[in-house]
């Protein structure tokens, strides 16, 4: 039965455009096997028994996140050329992923929200950071370059509130002295749809605005007061772009690949900080991770004179108790490698990899949580 | 889940099992025959069933928890769980009668075009054109009304309205080019080739004696279509509006282009608002509260009862109609 389930997971494999090649020679391997099972007339049920030893190599799924799905699946792709285990992440989304591994469907979650250390022991999970990145507002404004218009992080949630309807306001002005700000109207754009960048950003709204926690708070998917939705980084890029005078927000990496106009956000040290790899950086340096049960970090509003205040990690769930320590001593190895190994990947994915301290922290965290039914060591792996 | 695609199943099982029987004689064949053709209505009747029941279990949690009182407010707050579900259904509406408004008028003058005054050798290619309308995508539709319909009512057609209507309340807010005008703008594009194709057959199938006999008396073309056409056959055009209603009232991705995605109730036709399906679109994948999942399925319940309730109203009347002429 368990190799059935195996066979099921090459379906949804071709989704993944990475992974599809192998599905398919996956897939002439398997018809070749067939013949042979028909020519030399075994019986069917021995194909099914069969069939994990022939498709030979490790298959590791998982699902969640959409953020981090570029460089998951280039780690894969490098780590599967070294060892020849593959990785079958489904980009549905943190809240699909958190679903899928507490039913456990899949051998990992992927979210950008961490969970709450409650909730992690609730369902028996182990949670440790993998990657981070920035969110950061965009805008459409004629004659205002990348970087060049900056904000208050109380005008940004009033903006975001509704408050501030034009570009030309005073609160707006009295950040860009010499700035030639239209008197057009603002549309706001926002996630149409449930997303871990939509958790980062009114997060980082409740910390600077009161008035924002009290009347929107931290979510997934919010009551936005005002603004336009659009699915997914694409859809708000393309509302961005298509409004004028509109202001989104957008993963770091769909706004470089898409050359919008980034705005300076103010940190918490008072300095007008520009969205980049080391400001990101900065941020995550300055977290204190060791005093965070279960690494539950949120990194916005990180103190820091180049912080950047909308920083996020994208975190890795998996189950305490694991029925496969073989596997799950596989998966493991995986993320140790792209600790270790997956920096230079991820710069050039414009992600931000952990910091080392971080690495040791989570690999401690393994050796100590994570352990087979009957409790034995699966991390270190010798 | 599972239980309807057993439902459906056994259905189309029933339907592949059964012509094998070699040999059995006329009267065991229409037995057979008789048995699949009640098999597939009886498995379609349950299948509607089962996704009713599905969608109405589902929806326990958010039935209990908001009772009627979902129907009658339009909150829609995944952070504390409180959902509404009138902005989504007059979202719907909205966009359903506006583009049924604009389609329907165009699709009588395409088919009267095509069945009656186009020259002949252009009737087969127009037509042809037409149906391959209902061929494209529906997603193909919808980035056209962002990339191209929204950019021209943003900036040409809204300021131009706002500047002569502007107080009127159907026509305030900010022209930014999509919301509710433009979603119904773009799904009466996507419903026209439907109307106007089975208008067109419609028309044809008028008998040429009581066209020619008008014709003879003295009648002109717009009055045969007025008092010939139409009526002889208007069961079926009723037939195609209520085609065109169906499509628009559960369209999914179109909309979600142009809508604007927002949860608010706006009577302005230029606010952005949102349809029951682009509710669903959005939102179900990353739906983690149990609350909210539970009132994204009674969204879909609310859609399946609107179409289910709009359907039946049109059949009652198509069959009220038919009486009265006594067909």
């Amino acid at each position: 039965m368990k190799s059935l389930g195996e066979n099921a997971n090459a379906e949804p494999m071709l989704q993944n455009a990475e992974a599809a090649t192998s599905a398919q020679n996956n897939r002439s391997k398997k018809r070749k096997t067939m013949k042979r099972t028909l020519t030399t007339l075994i019986a069917a049920a021995f194909v099914a028994l069969g069939a994990p030893a022939f498709a030979g190599a490790i298959v590791i799924t998982g699902a969640g996140a959409t953020f981090p799905y570029p460089i998951y699946g280039k780690w894969a792709h490098a780590y599967n050329r070294l060892t020849g285990v593959k990785l079958n992440y489904q980009s549905i989304g943190s809240g699909g992923g958190i679903k899928q591994i507490k039913a456990g469907t899949v051998d990992f979650g992927a979210s950008d929200a961490p969970l709450k250390p409650e909730e992690l022991d609730k369902f028996g999970l182990a949670q440790f950071p993998m990657i981070m990145g920035g969110v950061c507002p965009v805008v459409n404004l004629k004659g205002i370059a990348a970087n060049q218009l900056r904000l208050t992080p109380r005008v940004l949630a009033d903006i975001f509130l509704g408050r501030i309807r034009k570009w030309n306001d005073p609160a707006i002005a009295a950040a860009n002295p010499g700035a030639r700000l239209p008197r057009r109207g603002i549309t706001v754009v926002h996630r149409a749809d449930g997303s871990g960048t939509t958790w980062i950003f009114t997060d980082y709204l409740s910390k600077v605005s009161p008035e924002w926690k009290k009347r929107v708070g931290v979510g997934k998917a919010v009551s936005w007061p005002v603004g336009v939705g659009g699915k997914g980084n694409e859809g708000v890029a393309a509302f961005v772009r298509r409004i004028r005078g509109a202001i989104g927000y957008v993963e770091y990496a769909y706004a470089l690949q898409n050359r919008m106009a980034t705005v300076r956000i103010q940190n918490r040290s008072g300095s007008f900080v520009a969205p980049a790899a080391d400001s990101f950086q900065a941020a995550a340096a300055g977290a204190d991770w060791e005093r965070a049960p279960g690494f539950y970090m949120v990194l916005t509003d990180q103190p820091g004179e180049k912080s950047w205040p909308i920083t996020g990690a994208s975190f890795i769930l998996m189950h305490k108790k694991q029925a496969k320590p073989s596997k799950a001593r596989e998966i493991l190895k995986f993320w140790d490698w792209c600790y270790r190994h997956g920096a230079q990947a991820a710069l050039e994915l414009n992600y931000v990899p952990m910091p080392e301290k971080v690495a040791q922290l989570a690999e401690a965290m393994w050796a100590e949580k994570i352990r087979g039914v009957n409790g034995e060591r699966i991390w270190p792996a010798n | 889940m599972p239980q309807d695609e057993h439902n459906g199943r056994a259905g189309v099982e029933g339907v592949n099992a059964a012509p094998s029987a070699p040999g059995v004689g006329r009267s065991a064949g229409d037995a057979i025959f008789r048995f699949l053709t009640t098999g597939a209505g009886v498995g379609l009747l349950l299948l509607i069933a089962a996704m009713a029941a599905v969608l109405w279990q589902q929806s326990a949690l958010s039935r209990a928890k908001f009772g009627w009182g979902f129907l009658a407010h339009a909150v829609w707050n995944p952070v504390t769980e409180n959902f509404g579900a009138l902005g989504a259904m007059y979202g719907t509406a909205a966009t359903t009668a506006i583009a049924l408004l604009v389609a329907v008028p165009i699709s009588l003058g395409i088919g009267l075009f095509l069945a009656e005054l186009a020259p002949q050798w252009l009737r087969v290619p127009a037509g042809t054109a037409i149906e391959l309308l209902a061929a494209v995508p529906s997603i193909v539709y919808g980035m056209w009304g962002l990339f191209v319909l929204a950019p021209i009512m943003g900036d040409v057609v809204q300021p131009w309205i706002q500047e002569r209507f502007g107080d009127f309340f159907l026509f305030s807010g900010p022209p930014i080019g999509i919301g509710i005008l433009s979603a119904g703008l773009v799904l009466a594009l996507m419903i026209l080739p439907f109307i106007s194709s089975v208008i067109r057959d419609v028309f044809l199938m008028t008998p040429s004696a009581l066209k020619e006999s008008a014709y003879g008396m003295g009648a002109t073309t717009w009055e045969v279509a007025r008092d010939i056409m139409i009526p002889y056959g208007r069961k079926g055009i009723i037939g195609a509006i209520t085609l065109g209603l169906g499509r628009a009232l559960g369209e999914t991705m179109a909309v979600t282009f142009v809508i604007g995605n927002a949860h608010e109730l706006n009577f302005s036709l230029f606010a952005l608002g949102n349809s029951i399906a682009s509710t669903l679109a959005n939102e179900f994948t990353e739906a983690d509260g149990d609350v909210y999942l539970s009132a994204l399925i009674e969204l879909g319940l609310v859609l399946f009862l609107m179409t289910f309730v709009i359907l039946s109203v049109a059949q009652i009347w198509l069959r009220r109609m038919g009486k009265r002429e006594g067909r």
